[in-house]
């Protein structure tokens, strides 16, 4: 439908069933102070009683409301087009800052996750900002990314900004002053899921089965401690989050169950790449990327030893995690504690 | 020349987005120039002058800001062009969320940072409403939800503008706002051109100094506020 036909059905239908039709036209008609109306009237009949000096404060007249309002219903009721179905990125090689090139041709595909490490300043973020960009060898690192094995044209990349990757890093917190309940609500409707309940529900679920202590549905996101914060923040991302590539900064420091965190991202088809120096996490990658002053200098496709001896390193983070549940409940750690000692 | 105005509620940014987008835009120093429009004082000077950035700063004092910035904003251009500069940027702040600064066929930028709370893109109305880019800042300390959340609200203001993301600290984002920048058509004036949305109504004693309180002091431009039957 265009935006004449949303003009058509708004003159003709009361605005009570245009309302019930599109959910979101009533914050349209909130924000320019239209609140409490008649439903069984239609729009146009509406402005009639309008002010017409209140409607100038907003830059109006009557038939601009109408059509702006018309406009409002289109671009809402649009599909998403401009992320298609993302079946794999690829990173071709640029320069490093001494205007070495890089050989790297990398392609990264939907469940899969990919380990960034590195010193701090050495380009992590930039590879990140490359991806987000869709650099076509225009950025300093003269990188390019391919979307589905072939270069995205320019529409594409204006139009997919800011929604390609989501990121989840240890800085970030909630600033909302809601519920769990009502910002997973929120998150939802923004993303116009029409039934928000059931997802709504998973995601508190999940979030629950992330954190060490668990949390209520009614508590205050800008209450929950960090790793609470953190579990919510993932299971928000792996379930309501439309971007289809995800970017982890230092999951490490959260205190919460990472491997299950991994796991569900990965579940729900997103491309991860994490930037990491927990052994745990950097190893259960598919790959590893080494960068060092600006460029990729190697990447590391997890070896079979490796995997061994996750085992041991999962043993050994186990026997952590135990210590510190045993410190959360309040009890007296012991040689038992550590399998180290038993074995001696 | 290349005109883009850039307007935003104090400390959201505008600043940094700008030196970044600057940055980004990889011109040679001294082609790209910065008039800054405030109200009382501002610090902003240092920072372009920092980085060597030609740069002039106006102040509204007693006039009213968006007043103030359309009747000069052509002296602007002016300046722009006998600098020979290849990109100016105007930087408005301290406007009343009443009003927007944005020109006809130039681009316009708005700047909101995502701490500002998530109903604000719905208060700020005419700044925000006629954007072409809408820039948002701090996005990088909020959790993705609340960035999503927030764009959201932005599209419901003005569902045709473009959302980008910008660090003002790290400058993750401003290479694509720099695209925006390099896209925009070259001016020699803005003679003749229409401001976007009409600047508020401000003609009444109190703008010509009257300071004290009463119905009998009042003339001119007044509105009237109705209050419920005690």
């Amino acid at each position: 439908m265009k935006t004449l036909d949303y003009v058509a059905e708004v003159s003709a239908v009361p605005i009570g069933d245009i309302l019930r039709r599109y959910p979101l036209a009533v914050d349209y008609l909130a924000n320019i102070r239209l609140v409490g109306v008649d439903e069984t009237k239609t729009l146009p009949e509406i402005l009639e009683d309008v002010d017409e000096d209140m409607l100038e404060e907003f830059g109006l007249d009557r038939e601009e409301v109408i059509f702006h309002f018309s406009a409002f219903l289109e671009a809402f009721s649009r599909t998403d087009e401009s992320i298609e179905t993302i079946s794999s990125i690829t990173i071709l090689g640029g320069r490093d800052k001494t205007g070495r090139p890089e050989m790297l041709e990398l392609t990264v595909t939907p469940g899969e996750v990919v380990s960034i490490v590195g010193p701090t300043g050495s380009g992590k973020s930039r590879l990140l900002e490359d991806i987000e960009c869709l650099a076509q060898r225009d950025t300093p690192t003269a990188r390019q990314i391919l979307i589905n094995g072939s270069a995205p044209d320019l529409d594409k990349r204006f139009s997919t900004g800011g929604k390609l990757v989501a990121q989840l890093s240890q800085n970030m917190n909630f600033v909302m002053d809601l519920t769990v309940q009502e910002f997973l609500e929120m998150h939802a409707k923004s993303r116009m899921i029409p039934d928000s309940a059931e997802v709504v529900e998973k995601c508190f679920a999940v979030a629950n089965s992330l954190a060490g202590e668990k949390f209520t549905l009614d508590t205050k996101v800008t209450q929950l401690s960090g790793g609470q914060s953190r579990s919510l923040m993932i299971a928000d991302t792996a379930l309501l989050s439309s971007s289809p590539i995800i970017l982890i900064d230092e999951l490490e420091n959260a205190g919460i169950d990472r491997r299950e965190a991994i796991e569900i991202l990965v579940g729900n088809e997103k491309i991860v790449l994490m930037s990491t120096h927990d052994p745990l996490l950097a190893l259960r990658a598919d790959k590893r990327i080494v960068i060092r002053n600006g460029g990729v200098t190697k990447v590391i496709e997890t070896t079979t030893e490796e995997e061994q001896t996750l085992h041991k390193i999962e043993a050994i983070d186990s026997a952590l995690l135990t210590i510190r549940n045993q410190l959360r409940r309040g009890a007296i750690v012991t040689n038992e504690s550590i399998p180290e000692f038993q074995e001696k | 020349m290349k005109l883009i105005t850039v307007a935003g509620p104090p400390s959201s940014g505008k600043t940094s987005v700008i030196l970044k987008t600057i940055a980004a835009l990889g011109l040679p120093p001294g082609s790209v120039g910065v008039v800054k429009f405030d109200s009382l004082t501002s610090f902003d000077h240092q920072r372009y002058d920092e980085q060597q950035i030609p740069n002039q700063t106006a102040f509204a004092g007693k006039i009213c800001p968006d007043h103030h910035f359309v009747s000069n904003v052509e002296g602007a251009v002016e300046w722009g062009m006998k600098k020979g500069l290849s990109v100016l940027v105007t930087e408005s702040a301290g406007l009343c969320n009443r009003c927007s600064p944005y020109v006809n066929g130039i681009l316009s930028v708005c700047v909101i940072d995502n701490l500002s709370g998530i109903n604000t893109p719905r208060k700020i109305g005419p700044m925000l409403k006629y954007a072409d880019v809408v820039v948002v800042t701090k996005g990088d300390v909020v959790s993705q939800a609340e960035r999503e959340v927030f764009a959201f609200n932005i599209r419901e203001v003005n569902a045709s503008a473009t959302v980008l993301f910008v660090n003002g600290i790290t400058g993750q984002g401003a290479f694509m706002l720099a695209r925006y920048w390099q896209d925009t058509l070259d001016i020699r004036t803005l003679r003749d051109r229409k401001l976007r949305f009409t600047m508020p109504a401000a003609i009444c004693s109190y703008c010509t100094g009257e300071t004290l309180i009463g119905e009998m002091y009042q003339m001119g431009m007044v509105k009237r506020m109705e209050f419920d039957d005690a």
